[in-house]
């Protein structure tokens, strides 16, 4: 078992044909996921690489494929739109890379895609990465490895470094899922808790936040009153200074409110393991289970 | 992207908002003629990108031109954290009978734009929202169906018992509203919101906060940055597509991806160093980057020690590391550089770095740990440099 993806994942690609959106196809058919479809407007009817056929509109793939999955790679101006044709076509679980989309487009965008029963990961994420099994966006295969621990984080990055520690230390992962770095993004630390909590496979879970927002607070009201396994977290973010954006457009602490500590303190309240350092992870997850 | 107060009030003085002129100076001559313009008692104001003007000293009151001009003067030579005040606001002084506050903001919690609305105007509204909750209210409004006229409605009575007032209110909210969306906003505000002796319902003050997403289609917006009243080494990084946030320590760090690069931060923290700077080179491995990068931080006379710490994903770590032999050979360091690689490619670059004379680690907390203690142990000499 994963959470969100597994071997029945059938994936479209929308702006399959782009820079970054055909790198990553490759990458991810080489990873054994199931790519059954690219969408990029005007090309409908050619092939990708010879072999993935490209439609002119969600719809048209959702209904000659049967894909119940999308990964957005389209620039950032056009990243709303492409997020409500999915939903609208159906589609059940839409993950969008794409950095940059403004935050009012997604004020829109999210009612409409949970009228819609979708599930939205991202914006501004790297996707998610069920290890042996398929990964959709751009986490690097090699670092992972299957296992039982679940994964979830605001970064790119600073995943892979604690999921390559992880992964040095023997401790496999059930699914890596990177939720973006966006103020508002479509799902959040405890939709993946929750998800977590009731997947047989995982067995603990490891979680990086970062300052801004109340995401991992409410998140660690959810571990206290609803978890029986072992949640370590990490918050990045503790040198720095308040008001300023600090590279993801959510990462900003807003008066008083979004620091490192306070965000330490929901933790340690909820009885959490609390990691300094990435290096942490390991120890704090291996006295857990 | 911060606008200044008084970009803030041409956006709503165009959507129709009721502002009492005034006029942008950046001499005390200018301000002197402003003043005797209006033949009145002005108030100056510093047009700065920084909170608390009035606490620093930024907001003065002046009954004569010749009084205005000293006053800008000295406000004209103050640094309000840590930003120089290169222009000042001169608007008349106007009477007022009560203080609201009116603002707007892209609230994550509710994932909407958020009116907070408050009677008790002209003070910290986060002071407010924490003494005297019930003196807020605040209303999310779906952006796909815009603020209703009730809500407006709703707004305006929870601030005044005038029903003129009200109306007055509604319709500022409308303006305000329409002045956020149209200008890709994450924030807006009216503080405060007077009401004169006369009745009228007049904006004193406005700020305005644009989010940067928006910018590459709002290029009207894009123009108003004031890069003169930002920290010149964020106008060139931005400038070179870096994200970059000066700090005070020493450290210097160069690293690709926002949540890796605090993490960074704090781990030199951790290790009982300053970090100079947050600095992500982003996702795409292009050497010019890494380039620009160690130009930005080395201009920095506190920088002590340079750290690169990079994770390969998408970032190929041999194209960083012909960055950093690109770069040194262009200008040589003068500090010593600390380098962690790991990730895609990471053999073809540990050789490049070797072939050139750079060392580098796999390990982050090694990498960290060396870093912090060579900024503590500093010698600047160019043997320092490779030695690393």
């Amino acid at each position: 078992m994963s959470i969100f993806l597994d071997k029945n994942s059938t994936v479209i690609v929308q702006g399959i044909t782009g820079r970054d959106g055909s790198f990553h196809t490759k990458q991810m058919i080489e990873y054994g996921t199931k790519i059954v479809g690219g969408v990029t407007p005007g090309k409908g009817g050619q092939k990708f690489e010879n072999t993935v056929p490209i439609f002119n509109t969600v719809a048209d793939a959702v209904a000659a494929t049967g894909a119940n999955t999308s990964v957005i790679y389209v620039p950032p101006m056009y990243a709303a739109d492409a997020i409500l044709e999915a939903a609208d076509a159906g589609v059940k679980l839409i993950v969008a890379i794409t950095e940059g989309v403004p935050v009012l487009d997604m004020t829109r965008v999210y009612p409409f895609v949970k009228e819609k029963g979708a599930r939205l990961i991202g914006p501004n994420c790297p996707g998610l990465i069920t290890p042996g099994v398929s990964k959709v966006g751009i986490i690097p295969g090699r670092i992972c490895t299957p296992g039982n621990i679940g994964v979830v984080s605001r970064s790119g990055t600073l995943t892979y470094e604690v999921v390559y520690q992880l992964t040095r230390a023997g401790l496999g992962q059930s699914t890596c899922v990177g939720i973006g770095g966006d103020p508002i993004n479509g799902t959040n630390f405890l939709d993946c808790l929750a998800a977590f909590e009731a997947d047989p496979q995982t067995k603990a879970i490891a979680m990086m936040g970062e300052i801004g927002g109340t995401d991992e607070q409410d998140a660690a009201l959810f571990v206290k009153n609803n978890m029986k396994k072992p949640v370590v977290g990490f918050i990045a973010g503790q040198t720095a200074p308040p008001g300023r954006r600090m590279g993801h457009a959510g990462a900003i602490i807003s008066g008083s409110s979004g620091t490192a500590a306070e965000k330490i303190q929901s933790f340690q309240d909820a009885g959490m393991g609390v990691a300094k350092r990435p290096i942490d992870f390991v120890e704090l997850i291996k006295a857990r289970l | 992207m911060n606008i200044h107060e008084y970009q803030a009030k041409e956006i709503l003085r165009n959507e129709g908002v009721p502002i009492p002129p005034g006029e942008v100076a950046s001499t005390p001559e200018q301000v002197e003629a402003i003043a005797k313009k209006y033949g009145t008692t002005v108030v100056v104001k510093a047009q700065v990108h920084a909170g608390g003007r009035g606490k620093a000293g930024g907001v003065k009151l002046a009954k004569t031109p010749a009084e205005a001009k000293e006053i800008a003067k000295a406000i004209l030579a103050l640094h309000i954290k840590g930003l120089p005040v290169q222009k000042v606001l001169v608007t008349p002084a106007a009477d007022i009978a009560s203080e609201a506050y009116v603002g707007i903001i892209l609230d994550r919690a509710s994932k909407k734009p958020v009116f907070m609305v408050s009677p008790a105007g002209g003070i910290d509204i986060e002071e407010v929202a924490a003494k005297t909750p019930e003196k807020i209210l605040k209303l999310p409004i779906d952006t796909r169906y815009g603020l209703e006229p009730y809500q407006a409605s709703r707004l305006g009575f929870f601030l005044f018992n005038d029903v003129k007032q009200v109306r007055a209110a509604s319709k500022i909210m409308q303006q305000l509203y329409s002045a956020f969306m149209k200008n890709g906003c994450s924030l807006a505000e009216i503080n405060p919101l007077v009401t004169t002796p006369a009745g009228d319902v007049v904006a004193l003050d406005a700020k305005m906060v644009i989010d940067d997403n928006e910018l590459d289609r709002r290029t009207d917006v894009a123009a108003m940055r004031d890069e003169s009243a930002e920290a010149p080494s964020e106008v060139a990084a931005r400038n070179a597509n870096l994200t970059f946030i000066k700090l005070d320590g020493d450290v210097g760090c160069v690293v690709n991806g926002a949540g890796l690069a605090m993490a960074t931060m704090d781990l030199v923290k951790y290790y009982g160093g300053d970090p100079a700077n947050f600095l992500d080179i982003g996702g795409s491995s292009n050497p010019e980057k890494v380039v620009n990068a160690l130009k930005i931080i080395t201009a920095d006379p506190n920088v002590k020690a340079i750290l690169f710490n990079i994770f390969g994903g998408i970032t190929r770590t041999d194209d960083v590391a012909n960055g950093i032999v690109t770069a040194t050979k262009q200008s040589p360091l003068k500090v010593p550089i600390v380098i962690r690689l790991t990730g895609t490619n990471e053999e073809i670059a540990m050789k490049i770095l070797q072939e050139n004379g750079f060392s580098a680690s796999s390990d982050m907390d090694e990498a960290v740990k060396k870093a912090v203690e060579l900024a503590k142990s500093s010698v600047v000499t160019p043997s320092a440099a490779r030695g690393a």
